[in-house]
């Protein structure tokens, strides 16, 4: 989110589309209610289902799964043509009217540049157009036909209301409604938050469902407002944090662009990500990237971590190729793994194509799994009854089950889809002999580092060296860790403006990522947690939920990353001359000599409005991108059609067979093959959550079970009628790579949408059964998932698919 | 006003043994009119977070006992925080079930192993898996990390291993597992967040 | 609004006055329809509060589970599809125990002490004192509390009296995500529906009013409603509950000519109740009006 739970509360309009935060997120849909009663806010909902947030909107409007680019892609058009945007925002704070190459151009679904072999795009014309300084040519007029603007007008000039309706099967009077609800934020004082989940990222266009909306809300003047944003509502507890700490290949803590092979030497790896500035007098954050880079490797490794070695940068593993999970699992099928450990995660049910996950599995000669719970994972090998066939005989993998603690079980700190990093404290012990997942990863870590020491072995080096500063090696304390992660200083810390001035002193933890430095005085395991445990303690353990501003900002409650900051881009809540567009929710302003008010400016806080240092500090250009080259499949979101689509062809491309889905995103041999077609699965799928369930956990918990005991899917009446099917009725849907049953819940809330001339049924799939549990046993989902991801997340397609459905 | 014979006389068989029991002073004791007793009067309470979703609720847990030693804590209730700015006290379905997690009868006790073609799981002390494990990881890592690339380039990978991270440790936990698995060299690392 | 043990306004199947020197704050639970998401957090908060789990149950083609309210599950939420003016609304109500002002179940309860009133409003089911004839369910006109298999008792919600009794919101208020249930004095939450329902009739919901029924002489478990005029749309909330016409009877003519007429009878049952406890009596009892029935 780049507002937070609470600040949903100041939106003039709440609008839920990509998610369903009333059955996901109840306790922070609470704040949507709330600005309801409130402040009069209206709630408008867009999903292929009448959902229970649906139920206490103001209006809904149906889509089908699958074809949000083209709903979003057409209000962007609606706002341009109606010409309901905020223009000085538009023109101070985003790309718009910077000049783009010539070179680039849309034509027939590919972007310049596109390698249908490769299914890639080069993106050398996907950028600006450049002065003799290096910095991006401007037309502060927006009318140059290469600005930003105009090339995104023409862009989504095609997305006309009955195209969009054609596609996404929305009725063109309720498209034009949303669009009407949405275009009056486009006042300066008028907010609009959306609430997305899973419901946009889970797509194989996932990253640009965002984007679009990114763009839109950067047309409205929505990022950096009291009620504004753009809010992804995260799914776990503590994905955010875990996310945060980057337990992935593509980066490391802090979301430092990993280390690959291109990368020769550490010069080369922190000069390729130490970005340029586009524009005169930007911040350009991003140029600090050696300071947290090398406080990494301090905290790493220490005293073995010198400007003589690098920073010991060869013992950074460099990455080769795609590690996401579907990739690891295509390489564990492809017989190219060992040995698996999971923590905390059941993949068996949460990853597409149960199938290919289970036959991977059997190919490795160890897996462990390190759980509180018995999950379906663990006994992948074991036979189920129909839920689960598997003969145990055949299947050589050694499998470890390891039993970890809960939340109440441990202390430690958790940070919210918000950014609030938030303390809790341990009640009780776990079960048994269960442990906490910091002790299980020591108990690992010391009896490989033990054996290396005794043993020696390839590489020894950079396990020995790791650093180990706790008290009790076995069992580090989450204290130890969580002070490791905010930084200390190693040598002294000198202010830069006045170096007779010691800012830190060696030992002493760091007030925040500014004091982190590159030249080995500084360690910090992730710079975007700087200052969460400074001198002053452990700031993720405050409790002071005092809110002078009535803006639910609540400062002194936890620490939020970055620097204790609420709202992002909280500059851009102020005109150019630093007064808020809206100040009755005035977020921060410019006081005459510094930015202050209810937030922590996201801007330099001594830099006056007439230095034009802009709002995106993060960005080299300093301002919002509406044309971003970053992404996979374009600098503007373009519709694709799901892989598995009810219709033979885009409607936006109706020649060019190659533009159906997206060009860009990466399909595996065998997976390609097994796609689904509309004339054997002539229904569009697509699976979620519901407010009773939390994915595979609560079919373990009685009271969940109770709540809602049984597999099911929802059909509409229309389609009932026509197969025959009555409510409560057992039926079989399969997807072209397996079946699953469950109970028919026939209901009003699924409705056949007209789509390209064709009627398209949805079939609503929840997700929360599986072999293992106190609930009824029931079918694991993603038995029917494709196996394809977003071209730039690789998140899995779960939510637009096909089937076909009979009565059991 | 239509009333059955039936009704008629259970209306007034009921009323009249009622009325006639309690008038002739066969009131059952004790007191007629106590409520239950409230069941976390001297409980020791925890403050701590709903692992579920990303809102991060506060909840309040519950437990028997003062912490003295010889009363064992033991988990008999969890609700919202009413000071979490967020939740202000409120759960939803799942988190108000959150006891039925901790005390879930699915709970791991102990490690346990499945040994190749095996259809029993074996229960195993810690320090036996945990050199079991070792000694599987170390033995793959021996022989399949990666130390230069066919350019000669230093690269320094082990990716015939593979870890999957949860979304519900805590960060420590997770930037501790981050810290070792990058320290052995791994790359194929990948989260729940992902999904 | 703490609620003391000897505040009690009635008791059921006993003519001995309540003490009522004390002054008591009448409380209220107030359910606004509207801003309810069907979520069941009131459901598992009350089953995790009470110490009851019901049983996993089926899915029979609907979200409602629990399908119904049983000994073990004290309240549940009842989803309606309704089309109105073209438009489709999913209507979902929390249903369970009104706290009638008037409650037919007391009234129609022959054990005494069975069921109590309190004097801020909440009755309560005392279970040690339940002898398990069902009259309180032939007395409710909402049709509410159940009698468990497992100990023949009635049992329905108790407004969490052992909450209330020392400060606290029941269980099921407190956990609301969208504070669709409040609680607080019968006052504050009829001034609270007021601002609610000014919002519905702002948002076009002309009819959105108060449901607070007098015929049970109004309850302290209230709903806000979109559609005031028709609460039948709710899963057959009765549009006009009044008590049972059993029980107005019993009060009306039939105690007197119980009384006498009918001495015999309550001797009867009074010599079973002496020597075989009160579940027999009732069984006698049934046993005996199913005779006649037969006849």
């Amino acid at each position: 989110m780049t507002n937070h739970w609470v600040d949903i509360k100041n939106a003039d309009l709440v609008l839920v589309m990509g998610g369903n935060a009333a059955e996901a997120h109840p306790c922070g849909f609470k704040w949507v209610i709330e600005a309801k009663k409130d402040r009069k806010a209206k709630l408008v909902v867009v999903d292929p289902r009448f959902t229970r947030s649906a139920a206490v909107s103001d209006y809904y409007a149906p889509i089908r799964s699958g074809s949000d680019i083209a709903f979003l892609g057409g209000v962007i058009n609606y706002l341009l043509t109606n010409d309901k945007i905020h223009h000085d925002y538009v023109k101070a704070y985003t790309n718009a009217s910077f000049l783009i190459d010539e070179g680039y151009k849309f034509e027939d679904g590919f972007f310049s540049g596109y390698n249908p072999e490769k299914r890639s795009y080069a993106k050398d014309t996907w950028k600006y157009q450049t002065d003799k300084d290096g910095y991006a040519k401007v037309d502060p007029t927006l009318q140059d036909p290469r600005c930003a603007f105009q090339l995104m007008k023409q862009h989504y000039s095609r997305y006309t209301p009955e195209l969009v309706s054609k596609v996404t099967g929305t009725p063109k009077d309720a498209f034009l409604k949303v669009c009407e609800h949405i275009a009056e934020t486009a006042a300066p004082n008028k907010t609009m938050t959306i609430c997305y989940a899973l419901g946009w990222t889970q797509h194989s266009v996932g990253s640009q469902n965002i984007r679009t909306m990114a763009m839109i809300q950067l047309l409205l003047g929505n990022m950096g407002m009291a009620g504004g944003g753009i809010n992804a509502l995260r799914g776990h507890a503590n994905v955010q944090g875990i996310t945060d700490m980057c337990l992935y290949s593509e980066v490391l803590p802090g979301y430092l662009a990993a280390p690959t092979d291109a990368d020769k030497n550490w010069a080369e790896f922190v000069d390729k990500r130490t970005p340029k500035t586009l524009r005169p007098n930007q911040m350009n954050y991003g140029q600090n990237f050696s300071k947290w880079a090398t406080s990494l490797m301090k905290a790493w490794y220490g005293a073995a971590a010198t400007d003589k070695n690098d920073y010991a940068y060869d013992w950074l593993p460099k990455k080769d190729a795609a590690y996401d999970v579907l990739a690891i699992f295509e390489r564990m099928h492809q017989g190219k793994m060992n040995g698996f450990l999971c923590q905390g995660f059941n993949p068996l049910a949460s990853v597409s194509n149960k199938k290919k996950v289970g036959d991977a599995m059997a190919k490795l000669k160890y897996l462990v799994v390190i759980d509180p719970l018995a999950t379906d994972t663990s006994e992948f090998w074991k036979p189920h009854g129909e839920f689960n066939e598997a003969d145990p005989a055949k299947i050589q993998t050694e499998v470890f089950r390891l039993p970890a603690n809960l939340f109440a079980e441990e202390s430690g700190s958790f940070t919210n889809s918000g950014r609030v990093i938030q303390w809790h404290w341990k009640a009780a012990d776990g079960p048994g002999e269960s442990k906490g997942d910091i002790e299980i990863m020591a108990g690992l870590f010391l009896k490989l580092k033990e054996m290396y020491a005794k043993d020696g072995g390839k590489l020894p080096e950079p396990i020995l060296n790791l650093t180990w500063p706790h008290r009790i090696a076995a069992k580090p304390s989450p204290e130890e860790l969580l002070m490791e992660i905010s930084g200390k200083a190693l040598g002294e810390v000198l202010d830069p403006k006045d170096k007779t001035k010691v800012l830190a002193k060696p030992g002493e933890q760091l007030a925040g990522f500014a004091q982190l430095r590159d030249d080995g005085s500084t360690a910090c395991g992730n710079w975007i947690y700087g200052g969460c445990w400074s001198q002053a303690g452990n700031l993720t353990a405050r409790r002071d939920n005092s809110d002078p501003s009535g803006l639910g900002q609540t400062l002194n409650w936890g620490y939020a990353w970055p620097a204790n900051r609420r709202i992002l881009y909280n500059r851009a809540s102020c005109d150019v001359s630093g007064k808020p567009w809206d100040p009755k929710r005035a977020v921060i302003k410019w006081s005459g000599t510094a930015w202050g008010g209810n937030d922590v400016p996201d801007m330099r806080p001594d830099a006056a409005p007439d230095e034009n240092v802009m709002p995106f500090i993060m960005t080299a250009e300093g301002v919002a991108r509406l044309f971003a080259p970053a992404l996979a499949e374009g600098p503007f979101p373009e519709h694709y059609e799901p892989f598995e689509t009810p219709l033979d062809r885009n409607p936006f491309h109706p020649n060019n067979p190659k533009a159906v889905s997206n060009p860009a995103a990466r399909v595996y041999k065998g997976d390609m093959e097994v796609f689904g077609k509309a004339k054997d699965f002539p229904y569009v799928a697509t699976t979620y959550r519901l407010v009773e369930h939390f994915h595979f956990w609560t079919k373990h918990a009685r009271i969940n079970a109770v709540l809602q005991p049984e597999q099911f899917v929802e059909i509409g009446e229309e389609l009932a009628k026509e197969k025959g099917i009555a409510n409560g009725d057992k039926v079989k849907v399969r997807s072209n790579r397996g079946f699953i049953k469950a109970v028919a819940v026939v209901t009003k809330r699924i409705k056949a949408l007209d789509v390209d001339g064709k009627k398209v049924h949805t079939v609503g799939i929840p997700l929360h059964w599986g072999f293992k549990g106190v609930a009824k046993p029931g079918y694991i989902t993603n038995t029917l998932t494709p196996f394809v991801g977003d071209a730039n997340s690789q998140t899995p397609e779960f939510k637009a698919f096909l089937v076909n459905i009979e009565k059991a | 006003m239509q009333v059955t014979r039936r009704q008629f006389f259970k209306v007034c068989g009921a009323g009249l043994s009622g009325s006639s029991i309690a008038l002739m002073g066969f009131s059952p004791a004790p007191a007629l009119a106590e409520v239950r007793s409230f069941k976390l009067a001297r409980a020791t309470e925890t403050r701590n977070m709903c692992p579920y979703c990303s809102v991060s609720c506060g909840v309040l847990i519950y437990t028997t006992g003062d912490k003295s030693k010889n009363a064992k804590a033991d988990i008999i209730h969890i609700e919202g925080d009413p000071d979490n700015p967020v939740n202000r006290g409120t759960l939803c379905p799942k988190g108000a079930g959150l006891l039925d997690m901790v005390k879930s009868p699915n709970r791991l006790k102990w490690p346990e192993v499945r040994e190749p073609g095996s259809s029993e799981w074996k229960r195993i002390s810690w320090d036996d898996a945990i050199s079991r494990i070792a000694t599987h990881m170390k033995k793959d890592r021996d022989a399949n990390l990666v130390e230069k690339n066919a350019e000669g380039v230093t690269v320094n990978r082990w990716n015939t291993t593979g870890f999957l991270a949860s979304s519900a440790a805590g960060n420590e936990a997770g930037y501790l597992t981050v810290k070792i698995l990058r320290g052995l060299g791994a790359v194929a690392l990948d989260t729940q967040a992902r999904i | 609004m703490a609620l003391q043990s000897l505040d009690i306004a009635r008791r059921s199947a006993t003519t001995t006055p309540p003490p009522a020197v004390r002054e008591t704050t009448e409380v209220a639970k107030l359910i606004d329809v509207s801003t309810c998401i069907g979520c069941k957090a009131c459901q598992a908060a009350c089953m995790e509060w009470n110490d009851i789990r019901d049983e996993v149950g089926t899915n029979s083609g609907v979200y409602d589970n629990p399908a119904d309210l049983t000994a073990k599950s004290w309240t549940v939420m009842r989803y309606a599809e309704v089309e109105e003016k073209g438009r489709l609304e999913w209507l979902i109500r929390k249903d369970g125990c009104m706290h009638c002002a008037d409650p037919g179940c007391l009234k129609a309860c022959p054990a005494p002490g069975a069921i109590i009133q309190y004097a801020n409003g909440i009755v309560d089911f005392h279970q040690e004192n339940c002898i398990g004839c069902g009259y309180c369910i032939t007395g409710c006109p909402f049709n509410i509390p159940r009698i468990s298999k497992e100990d023949s008792k009635a049992y329905k919600c108790s407004l969490c009296s052992d909450r209330v009794a020392v400060g606290q919101a029941p269980a099921c208020a407190k956990v609301c995500p969208t504070g669709a249930i409040q609680f607080g004095s019968k006052e504050q939450m009829k001034d609270y529906a007021d601002k609610r329902i000014g919002d519905l009739k702002s948002r076009g919901y002309d009819k959105a009013g108060l449901y607070d029924p007098q015929g049970v002489g109004g309850t302290h478990v209230m709903y806000v409603l979109h559609h005031a005029d028709r609460p039948e749309l709710y899963k057959g909330l009765p549009n006009d509950p009044g008590i049972s016409p059993l029980v107005s009877l019993w009060k009306g003519f039939a105690k007197p000519l119980a009384n006498v007429a009918l001495a015999a009878v309550a001797l009867g049952s009074l010599f079973h109740y002496v020597t075989k406890g009160p579940n027999e009596v009732s069984k006698e009892l049934e046993d005996e009006l199913e005779k006649e029935d037969a006849q």
